[in-house]
């Protein structure tokens, strides 16, 4: 292996690889870190920036890359790799993407050493920098905090890429022949989370500002700095000690029930809690293992979950006796739902308080189709995870709209076109696939089509209610005449009255 | 020598233009930037430290990596300004190409001034495309994100092919390779020049020529 190579580039060499995969690993941890790096440039060489380029060293990644190596070095046979995955706040996890440095058996044996190979490597270390911001895992960990975490993992010998899932796709970073082999950095990328990146990641942040960590600690900033836990990935049963406090709020006003990431995410609540389903069992409470009424306070319903996964979470549940609300609420009614640490306690006010700004919502948007649904989606593992069929159609107000009811007055009529979840018409869903003009709602958190949804159904004012309205236009209409022949009976009073005012 | 060409091809808004250019220029000449050299005695030299910067694009869904330079990035923004306004004065629908060329100098004896080998040529052909409403230009902020980060692949690994590139120079020599008028980095001699093709797919300039040769024919 080292004919022709003389002792001092055996050791030059072997010095470049090691310190190559040491750069390496901190280039792929810091692009994930979720924050923009920014390095500057310096003219004056300060002898410790290898390969002459500014990459930081972050002492935990160093650490665990040394472990990981435990002094050996990436050959023929014992690649590095680091494995880089996704965790939610509900523990589930999924691999996203390897990165590999292997060495095969091709040398170039007339390659100069001390020059040529570690230009190279700089060029190749150039190159995993930008390789890391154009693979899909990029905008994934720019987003985590709230609903996910971005882990790591080093290990060194054979590469795993099962994984991965179906249908992963490579991309080659680039190759550096040396007279002992030749280095190859390639990542190989899920790549079937594109889909779930657009839709369940970004629409499942906070909407519209109505945000539920007031009452909460906010998540940890130290989330970012949790990447350097590898540990996490191996030993399921730490997670307590790196997550902090994880909040998944979710703000999941029904009114959004009908679109699929709310969907999605109540879906996944109630695959998360096998103990509620359908709607059945909200109502009798008593029925039902886990749930136990901690405060009676309009109905709400305060259910502490025994801790599932090392993770106490809490669920806030309104149950049926909301004003409009016929009974038939289901999983989708939950206001929120938050998770705290184990052995935190919970202040029943909070829950309470942050339901009744959503009261209204939850009186009006009661779905009961949903619930088969919900309880086909236990059956799957990662439910949550699947995409969203299209048979909302057949409830969509827009596609099939519902009748309107019979108007005597066309001030009724108008009255009634934006109001059509009146009394009775509770079951229906409100909007699905709402499209306003210039917007494209399924992006961003809080767009117009969300502000539409928001504001676009309010309880109706008592005073334009159906019956009174056209009970008090009638009786106008009706005692007009007679007001009439009144007020010219009087007019010398009236005349009396204004000469008095001037 | 031969000079290695390579063309990339982008279809874009005409707002979405600086951003892809930028990304793209900035890629390439992040490879083909070294630290500051720093000559000692015996022939030896030492290379300073190259600092990077990632760059979210406003309009596109995309970030990319450039050197931590600003009077690096200065001398690019002006170039792709002022493709930029060219393109946008033939109209919406516009085509150009913009290159970034490597060459080296080489001195040649007076009256004849030096010569400029070029030994890497990227050519980055652009196509400008009008949108109608909000949505389609959201799908295009996707869209564009994607292909070009394809096409930071692609550069990726034409570079890596590990194929020509000029010797290292000794201190005489550097300003013939090197672009040594910056603080903080050292490109390799590079030049930006771009044509815009006008509706009919003729470029401006060969329409001059044949303009300028009809009249001399005259």
């Amino acid at each position: 292996m080292d004919s022709g190579l003389s002792p001092q580039d055996k050791k030059d060499l072997d010095k470049f690889i090691k310190f190559f995969a040491l750069k390496t690993v901190q280039v792929i941890v810091q692009a994930r870190l979720g924050e923009k790096i920014c390095t500057r440039s310096s003219s004056s060489p300060t002898g410790s920036d290898w390969f002459n380029l500014a990459i930081k060293d972050i002492p935990e990644v160093t650490h665990e890359a040394k472990k990981a190596l435990a002094g050996q070095l990436p050959g023929i046979g014992r690649s590095m790799c680091v494995e880089i995955s996704l965790k939610t706040s509900e523990g589930d996890s999924m691999e996203l993407e390897t990165w590999c440095l292997e060495m095969n058996e091709k040398c170039d044996k007339d390659i100069k050493v001390s020059y040529t190979v570690y230009n190279r490597l700089s060029v190749l270390l150039k190159s995993l920098l930008a390789i890391t911001r154009v693979t899909p895992a990029y905008k994934l960990s720019r987003k985590q905090g709230h609903d996910y975490v971005i882990l790591y993992r080093i290990y060194f010998g054979e590469v795993q890429l099962s994984g991965l899932g179906e249908g992963f796709q490579t991309v080659r970073v680039g190759v550096v022949g040396t007279p002992v082999g030749t280095i190859t950095l390639s990542c190989a990328y899920r790549i079937n989370l594109a889909f779930m990146s657009n839709r369940q990641f970004e629409r499942s942040a906070p909407i519209m500002g109505i945000i539920v960590d007031h009452f909460v600690d906010p998540p940890c900033s130290s989330q970012r700095a949790n990447m350097g836990h590898p540990c996490n990935y191996r030993a399921p049963d730490e997670e307590d000690g790196y997550a902090g406090v994880q909040d998944s709020q979710e703000v999941c006003t029904t009114s959004f029930s009908t679109s699929p990431p709310s969907q999605l995410y109540a879906s996944r609540l109630s695959y998360h809690h096998p103990a509620q389903t359908g709607a059945a069992e909200l109502c009798h409470p008593a029925a039902n293992q886990g749930l136990h009424a901690g405060k009676d306070h309009g109905g709400v319903v305060l259910v502490p979950q025994p801790p599932h996964g090392a993770d106490a979470h809490l669920t806030v549940e309104h149950a049926a006796n909301t004003p409009g609300s016929s009974g038939g609420d289901d999983g989708l009614t939950h206001s929120g739902e938050r998770r705290r640490d184990e052995g935190s306690s919970v202040s029943p006010s909070d829950p309470v308080e942050s339901l009744n700004a959503f009261t209204r919502k939850i009186g009006a948007f009661v779905n009961k189709s949903n619930t088969p649904i919900t309880a086909a989606s236990l059956d799957l593992p990662f439910a949550a995870f699947a995409p969203r069929g299209l048979d909302s159609e057949e409830n969509d107000p827009m596609v099939q709209p519902p009748d309107s009811p019979p108007c005597p007055s066309p001030l009724q009529a108008s009255l009634h076109s934006q109001g059509s979840e009146g009394s009775g018409q509770q079951d229906d869903f409100v909007m699905v696939d709402f499209r306003p003009a210039f917007s494209k709602d399924d992006l961003l958190p809080m767009d117009l089509g969300t502000f539409y949804r928001e504001f676009q159904n309010p309880p109706q004012l008592a005073s334009l209610s159906l019956h009174i309205s056209s009970q008090s236009m009638a009786d106008d209409l009706d005692s007009l005449p007679e007001k009439l022949a009144v007020y010219e009976k009087n007019i010398d009073e009236f005349d009396a009255f204004v000469d008095m005012l001037q | 020598m031969n000079c290695r060409s390579e063309v990339l091809e982008v279809t874009v808004e005409a707002r979405q233009v600086e951003e892809a250019m930028l990304a793209l220029l900035h890629t390439i000449l992040l490879h083909r930037s070294s630290g500051k050299f720093h000559y000692k005695k015996e022939g030896t030299y030492s290379i300073g430290t190259v600092g990077t910067l990632d760059i979210d694009c406003d309009f596109i869904d995309f970030t990319f990596v450039r050197v931590s330079s600003e009077e690096l990035d200065r001398g690019i923004r002006r170039a792709v300004s002022e493709f930029k306004d060219a393109l946008s004065i033939t109209g919406s629908d516009g085509m150009g190409q913009i290159s970034l060329e490597f060459y080296q100098k080489k001195k040649s004896r007076w009256p004849f001034s030096d010569e400029c080998i070029p030994w890497e040529v990227w050519s980055i052909k652009v196509n400008v495309v009008n949108l109608a409403n909000e949505q389609e230009r959201q799908i295009c902020r996707e869209k564009v994100g994607e292909k070009l980060g394809e096409k930071v692949i692609n550069v990726v690994e034409v570079i890596n092919r590990h194929e020509y590139l000029p010797k290292m120079p000794t201190q005489s020599e550097v300003d013939n390779v090197f672009d040594t008028s910056l603080k903080d980095v050292q490109p390799y001699l590079y030049k930006i020049t771009y044509q815009i093709t006008d509706t009919l797919g003729t470029s401006v300039s060969t329409t001059m020529r044949r303009l300028i040769k009809d009249t001399l024919a005259l």
